[in-house]
């Protein structure tokens, strides 16, 4: 199959066929936020980060879940699409409890690298300060719920990368959350394998390695796709 | 099975069926105001009197009036009485007999039955719908088997698109093209999905439907399933309809029996079968995608689409879904011609709807009228206004995702392009009256609550939106609202209407939007500031 040629932004863009909006934006050296996307994890479109305007479509479409086509006209940085990213992270910071100074990722946190990306100084919505539990029943890790922000990139990469989905959601709207196993306490898990790739993927600090220092901890979320990677080349 | 067996069935069935008949209506509504102590009721009185061969106590679907069950209906004469209490009985067979009956007789001649027009529900009333016999009687399973041995595939889709008949369950999508892109869409296996998880708070119509005539849906399907090549069906229903479950597993029973659902229906190569799936009480289920995942065993969430189910639904399979209603229109359309059905109703919406008249409004039930008859005729003449005559305010149509239309527009014609431009929907039907003791502010806030506690969670503007719009509302109720809130509430609406994953919060600032429209004073007269500044 021809690769495709495309306009993002008025520059000509070629992509592979089947490649999707969202790779051809980022080769093109096109930054678009994005939360529930990781490379190596299959897409969900739940973020809705990064939501772009293509041309002679009525509604706005996930770059990370829409193919390239020959001749798409896509817009991805415009005023309206500027204004919707920001409105959606400030829902977030106002969703659960987000306080950056107490937070061990503080300094290498999506959510806060996307709040000062989008330009969100401050949040006009009401904060929601939900009592949220922490769960350290677990010996090497923890998870601490006022943090996280349902991208449920956890309950992917344990299920598509470690084979094991001991991850997965429960309860809806703002009461859904994340659960292990049949939602039992992490400690006693009986699936979890503690390969901790669930605390690889997370994107903010709900879920952390236990024993580490805050400056100790880096981010490594993009260690899912090498491992995606290795396998396919069998390193 | 074949044409003469299943003609033989119907002349048997006429010919046992005695002269004189009781029937009532055993739908929901009714079972709920008595009915089923009043069939006890007659049922033993007439054995006392020894008459129970030559008098017929049926039990039948939905006769519309709900507001007035329980609802009885005595042949040959065709008098129908309305809040029939079990003590009424006696008076009833005296009826029958000709004798002066005072129990309250509905008025056949009101508006509200003459004004409708009866094609999905032309055998409510008539029918039991716990027996295949008094379906086949009026002519059911006629169709499926005019379609299979007359008609090819591409015949009956040609046909289904030529009547002009849009998705019932609320965004008008073409029948036919939507069959015909299932029917194109390459898949080793496909499936048809009838989708009957009826969630809209204030709208039965599909209950009743199942409930009342659960044989015209399962032939409606099999069409379809012959036309787009699928073998398999489901219906999914919403675990809050027992009795449809319950109506609808034993019609299948039924027709399987007959040869009617199954393996070589009516003796040609056509198999097809049926099973339901029950919902466990999720709105968001009755969105496409996640009414899919959750047939799947999967949680009931929404994906982004395109791909639609036409290409890959099912297991990755083409699927066809459609709602109840859609289904239902399906036999008469084959029956009468795609032309007789295409000159009812306007120029783009064709055929009848069936409404749920509630809230305040005299006459409460379901109502079947042509497209276009206008809000007015439907609210005044067969509604017949509020209770009490108080001056009606406004009409919201469409449940969560519609809107509030009112009083001063209801000369729009109900078609789903009109109901468009005034901004609401055609919906699947819920039609809920509000008088002038209504505010509408209150309106708002309560749909706004359920599509918080509806929103599946998976995407952010949905989960986190409905929450902040419905404490923005909450605190404008309390008069504790700032002026800017106002223009809050509307930015946070357009968010959630242009960026929300699914229909739900895509169309859950509807109720917001339609209502500050029309009723923005109601809105600013809750703003404290503004009030004071004012004066």
């Amino acid at each position: 199959m021809a690769a495709k040629t495309l306009t993002i932004d008025g520059h000509l863009v070629s992509a592979r066929p089947g490649e999707t909006l969202l790779a051809a934006i980022r080769e093109a050296g096109i930054t678009v936020p994005t939360l529930c996307h990781l490379d190596g994890l299959s897409d969900v479109g739940a973020c809705r980060l990064c939501l772009v305007e293509i041309e002679g479509q009525r509604r706005l479409q996930p770059a990370c879940m829409t193919m390239v086509s020959e001749g798409m006209v896509v817009h991805t940085n415009t005023p309206r699409l500027q204004s919707y990213r920001r409105q959606i992270i400030e829902l977030l910071f106002a969703e659960r409890n987000h306080v950056c100074a107490v937070c061990v990722a503080s300094g290498h946190c999506e959510l806060q690298r996307l709040a000062g990306m989008v330009g969100m100084d401050h949040v006009r919505y009401e904060y929601l300060s939900p009592n949220c539990p922490v769960d350290i029943s677990h010996p090497r890790f923890g998870i601490d719920h006022n943090r996280c922000v349902l991208c449920t990139r956890c309950v992917r990469a344990c299920d598509e990368i470690e084979g094991v989905h001991t991850w997965d959601v429960a309860g809806r709207g703002v009461n859904a959350h994340v659960i292990t196993d049949l939602n039992q306490p992490w400690g006693a898990s009986t699936t979890c394998t503690s390969c901790g790739k669930c605390q690889l993927a997370c994107p903010t600090g709900a879920i952390f390695p236990r024993g580490v220092t805050v400056g100790e901890r880096p981010h490594a979320s993009e260690r899912i796709a090498l491992i995606v990677e290795a396998r396919k080349q069998r390193w | 099975m074949d044409l003469h067996e299943l003609e033989a069935i119907a002349e048997r069935e006429l010919a046992q069926r005695p002269r004189l008949r009781i029937l009532h209506c055993s739908a929901t509504g009714c079972q709920a105001s008595g009915a089923l102590e009043l069939k006890r009721r007659l049922e033993s009185l007439l054995a006392e009197m020894g008459r129970q061969t030559e008098i017929d106590v049926g039990a039948v679907g939905c006769l519309g009036l709900c507001g007035r069950g329980p609802i009885v209906r005595i042949e040959p004469s065709g008098e129908t009485f309305e809040h029939v209490k079990p003590d009424d009985a006696a008076e009833i067979i005296a009826a029958l007999d000709g004798h002066a009956c005072h129990v309250a007789r509905c008025d056949q001649n009101h508006p509200f039955f003459t004004r409708q027009l009866l094609i999905v529900r032309r055998h409510c009333g008539l029918i039991n719908p716990d027996r295949i016999e008094d379906y086949i009687a009026v002519g059911g399973y006629r169709s499926l088997y005019h379609v299979i041995h007359e008609m090819t595939p591409t015949e009956v889709i040609q046909a289904i698109t030529r009547s002009g008949l849009r998705g019932r369950g609320g965004a008008g999508y073409p029948t036919g093209l939507k069959w015909a892109t299932v029917a194109k869409s390459p898949g080793e296996r496909k499936f048809v999905i009838c989708n009957a998880d009826e969630g809209d708070p204030g709208a039965f119509m599909d209950r009743s439907i199942l409930e009342s005539d659960p044989h015209l849906v399962l032939e409606g399907m099999a069409i379809a399933a012959y036309a787009v090549g699928a073998e398999q069906g489901f219906i999914y229903v919403r675990g809050e309809y027992p009795l449809a479950i319950e109506r609808l597993q034993k019609a299948i029973a039924q027709a399987r029996r007959h040869g009617l659902l199954g393996t070589q229906i009516f003796e040609s190569g056509f198999n097809f079968r049926v099973d339901i799936r029950v919902g466990a009480g999720a709105f968001v289920c009755g969105e496409e995608t996640a009414l899919i995942a959750s047939i799947e065993g999967r949680r009931g969430q929404p994906r982004p689409r395109p791909p639609y189910p036409a290409e890959s639904g099912l297991w990755g399979m083409p699927t066809l879904i459609n709602n109840v209603e859609t289904f239902a229109n399906v036999t008469a359309i084959i029956e009468n011609g795609p032309e007789w059905y295409s000159r009812i109703g306007t120029e783009k919406s064709k055929g009848t709807k069936i409404f749920a008249l509630t809230g305040k409004i005299r006459n409460t039930g379901l109502i079947e009228v042509p497209m276009g008859i206008t809000l007015r005729e439907i609210v005044e003449e067969m509604g017949g206004g509020t209770p009490d005559g108080t001056p009606v305010k406004a009409v919201q149509t469409g449940g969560p995702s519609g809107g509030c239309i009112p009083a001063s527009l209801f000369d729009t014609p109900v078609d789903y392009e009109s109901l468009a431009a005034v901004g609401s929907i055609m919906g699947s039907g819920g039609m809920v009256v509000m008088d002038e003791h209504t505010n509408m502010v209150d309106v708002a806030r309560f749909y706004m609550e359920f599509c918080k506690d509806e929103s599946c969670g998976k995407c952010i503007p949905c989960r986190v939106g409905t929450v902040q719009l419905f404490n923005m509302l909450t605190k404008l109720r309390n008069r504790q609202a700032h002026p800017s809130d106002l223009s809050r509430i509307e930015e946070l609406c357009e968010l959630m209407r242009e960026t929300s994953l699914c229909g739900l919060g895509q169309s859950a600032p509807n109720p917001v939007l339609s209502t500050l429209h029309y009723f923005r004073h109601e809105y600013e007269e809750l703003i404290g500031a503004e009030g004071d500044h004012g004066s």
